[in-house]
């Protein structure tokens, strides 16, 4: 299962390999050891990250087993419905949840350096310097009793030993770099006299104060309109391309990643369903649910226009997660695995080279399904859809 | 804000005339609705065994036989400009704001109302520190510790103090503190005259009328903490790796005090008009005490100043906390 061919490149795919390594070596009595360092020498690494929380109701398991990496200057997009983990995921690696509600488990490398078992005072310092966040809201995410520079230059000024003139100048420095006109005077103004666009663009000049290594986005563009979500999108990719740093992206829409991302992870109910370079995901994807997304996902390459095919049922309550593998009841072809889809949750193994798959379905019937399902984007696949 | 200000002072001077003509209503009208006369009312105010002339003269001098807008506009007159009042040959000018003579005492209103205003204020601002500190203070660390020994422990006692009337409390803490180890038995004294007593004097009042405003407080605080530690702008702070005190005082805390500082307002111009209860538990000669007393004398003109004097105060009242909303919070100011 571990990945040996030795034609592919870049360090993405060595990252791969050390995952996949690791999580076929992951049997019984050898996770002690291996578990403890990074293997694969990526910026940032998650291995078997597992957020649950204790309810009255039961265990949720938000986030269940989650391992990837992440190079500098790439971007990954974490796609999935409401509810499959992903902004647990990526409050879990800044370290947002509270200890007395979560419990968290398994390994966050930011830099070789474990977020998990690190004390929450260093995680904090490394919140908001080395690591920071875009909220989906920015209204809501901004203070409304603060002025934008003043909430701004405070994550400058924590970080940083400055004075407030120059936390203040910087404020305005990062406000004209995000694409505010006048960023001198409206740096005094408060959150709600920003349109929405430019409240995120405050909110990413925020983020970006400290020059963070690593940048996590969770639906950036949700609450924005549409005419905007595309400015924002290129201002998240000019501004990467200028500071370097590593990019998540969190998302629910597979049009999003498309433009940004090199790799895509497809998370379902708490796990990896598909995780791939964004041309796995879009030309060779391998999962039931990826192919969902796909057909879900309005495209204007389409030769013809035709009706989205949403996914059939809604996600699953996290505290009864089906038995076997997660997504069998909304699954077109859960009757095709002999039964393994109601018993066995399937391993995530790898597909082509490092490209990974949590699906029982083999690779012969993999290849015939994805073609009946999926429609090439040269469009010379034609018909009806299975 | 300048013209805010003055626009809401206008109406402020309407609602308080609007204050004063139902109260003066009230006053004029429920006895005569009753069944009595002006003479009948006339003789409550004579002493025992009057003779009908003196009656007759009683109900001419305090004008009792007159319309009742005549009586009114000149209650209103006497307070804007002043007023003569002419009994047989002595005039006695009252100046403005004349709130006219007691009809029992003989003694013009305004002097007796300010003389007694030192007293509340003096009780209501010092409540007002204590349970504005202990209960934020109490409610915000509920809050963080929800569900814990303190949470439950605070907010039990929060539910005793809400509940329980303050001449039970008062009772108690006078039976314990006064009477058995003779701590605060003090009369009350000006705190120009002698500071320690003053503070000694006051410390039970204070803490019994803070104890349940505080226990109200605290739980306002303590929802309001629980609310906006749930807001987006929270995590925000989190993640740009602020201190958690930082968090929770500057962007929690801050945002929680909004809505607090409103209802502060409210109760205190409240208050200041009179701790009715508070003020008799521990006979503080303050308004409240003078509010009782005048109710119970029928003089109307007492009840008509201390009703205006304790609508003046909500009145400014409400109008500093709208003042102050829009200092706290910069969406209203925009």
């Amino acid at each position: 299962m571990a990945a040996t061919d030795e034609n592919v490149n870049g360090g993405r795919h060595r990252a791969l390999r050390g995952v996949t390594a690791m999580r076929s070596r992951r049997q019984p009595d050898t996770q002690g050891k291996v578990g403890e360092q990074p293997t694969t020498g990526a910026m940032l690494e998650v291995r078997d990250l597992r957020v649950h929380f204790p309810t009255d109701d039961g265990l949720v398991k938000a986030v269940d087993g989650l391992s990837f990496a992440l190079e500098r200057g790439k971007t990954l997009g974490i796609v999935g419905e409401s509810g499959s983990g992903k902004s647990v995921t990526s409050l879990g690696i800044l370290g947002l949840h509270q200890h007395t509600r979560a419990d968290i488990s398994g390994h966050i490398w930011l830099d070789g350096e474990d977020l998990i078992s690190a004390t929450p005072e260093r995680v904090r310092q490394l919140r908001g310097s080395k690591m920071a966040m875009i909220f989906q809201d920015p209204l809501s995410a901004l203070h409304p009793y603060y002025t934008v520079g003043a909430q701004i230059s405070e994550a400058y000024l924590i970080h940083n030993k400055v004075g407030k003139k120059a936390a203040r100048q910087h404020a305005i420095d990062m406000l004209g770099r995000v694409g505010i006109p006048q960023p001198a005077s409206r740096v005094d103004d408060y959150p709600h006299q920003f349109s929405g666009g430019m409240r995120q663009r405050a909110m990413i000049a925020m983020a970006l104060s400290c020059d963070p290594e690593l940048l996590i986005a969770d639906e950036p563009t949700t609450a924005l309109d549409v005419t905007v979500q595309a400015q924002i999108l290129d201002l998240i990719s000019d501004l990467q391309r200028e500071f370097g740093s590593a990019v998540i992206i969190i998302t629910h829409d597979l049009g999003v990643v498309a433009e940004l991302s090199d790799d895509i992870l497809v998370m379902y109910s708490g796990r990896i369903a598909e995780y791939g370079t964004a041309e796995d995901i879009f030309g060779r994807a391998g999962h039931p649910y990826t192919w969902g997304l796909l057909s879900s996902m309005p495209r204007i390459d389409e030769a013809r226009a035709e009706r989205l095919i949403p996914i059939k049922g809604n996600p699953p309550s996290l505290i009864n997660v089906p038995s076997g593998c997660p997504f069998h009841p909304r699954c077109d072809y859960a009757n095709m695995t002999n039964g393994k889809s109601q018993t066995e949750i399937p391993i995530l193994h790898e597909a082509d080279p490092g490209h990974l798959v949590a699906c029982h379905l083999t690779a012969v019937q993999r290849e015939k399904l994805r073609a009946e399902r999926i429609k090439v984007p040269a469009g010379n696949v034609s018909g009806e859809d299975a | 804000m300048i013209t805010f200000i003055i626009r809401r002072l206008l109406v402020s001077v309407l609602l308080l005339l609007l204050v004063s003509l139902i109260t003066f209503a009230i006053f004029f009208l429920i006895p005569r609705l009753a069944g009595q006369t002006s003479y009948s009312l006339a003789a409550q105010y004579v002493g025992r065994n009057p003779i009908p002339s003196q009656i007759r003269a009683i109900e001419i001098k305090l004008g009792l036989n007159e319309p009742i807008w005549v009586q009114y506009g000149r209650f209103v007159k006497g307070i804007v400009f002043g007023y003569t009042y002419s009994s047989g040959p002595s005039r006695t000018y009252c100046p403005p704001p004349c709130l006219g003579y007691s009809w029992r005492s003989q003694q013009p209103v305004w002097p007796q109302l300010t003389s007694n205003i030192p007293v509340t204020l003096s009780l209501a601002a010092g409540a007002a520190v204590i349970w504005l500190v202990s209960g934020v203070a109490i409610g915000v660390v509920s809050a963080l510790k929800r569900g814990t020994i303190f949470d439950r422990l605070s907010m039990g006692t929060a539910l005793m103090g809400v509940s329980l009337p303050i001449f039970f409390t008062g009772q108690i803490a006078l039976l314990l503190f006064s009477f058995k180890w003779q701590i605060f038995n003090v009369q009350y004294v000006g705190i120009t005259q002698n500071p320690l007593l003053w503070a000694k004097a006051l410390v039970l009042p204070w803490i019994t009328l803070a104890f349940l405003y505080s226990a109200l407080y605290a739980r306002l605080t303590r929802s309001g903490m629980l609310e906006t530690m749930n807001e987006d702008y929270i995590r925000t702070a989190r993640a740009k790796g602020l201190p958690e005190r930082t968090v929770i005082i500057k962007h929690g805390l801050r945002a929680a005090l909004t809505p607090i500082l409103t209802i502060f307002g409210l109760d205190l111009g409240l208050l200041v008009g009179g701790a009715v209860l508070t003020e008799y538990t521990f006979s503080l000669h303050g308004l409240g005490l003078f509010t009782i007393q005048a109710i119970g004398n029928s003089d109307l003109p007492e009840i008509m100043g201390v009703v205006l004097l304790a609508a003046f105060f909500i009145v400014i009242a409400n109008l500093i906390v709208d003042v102050l909303y829009a200092v706290v919070d910069p969406r209203v100011r925009h």
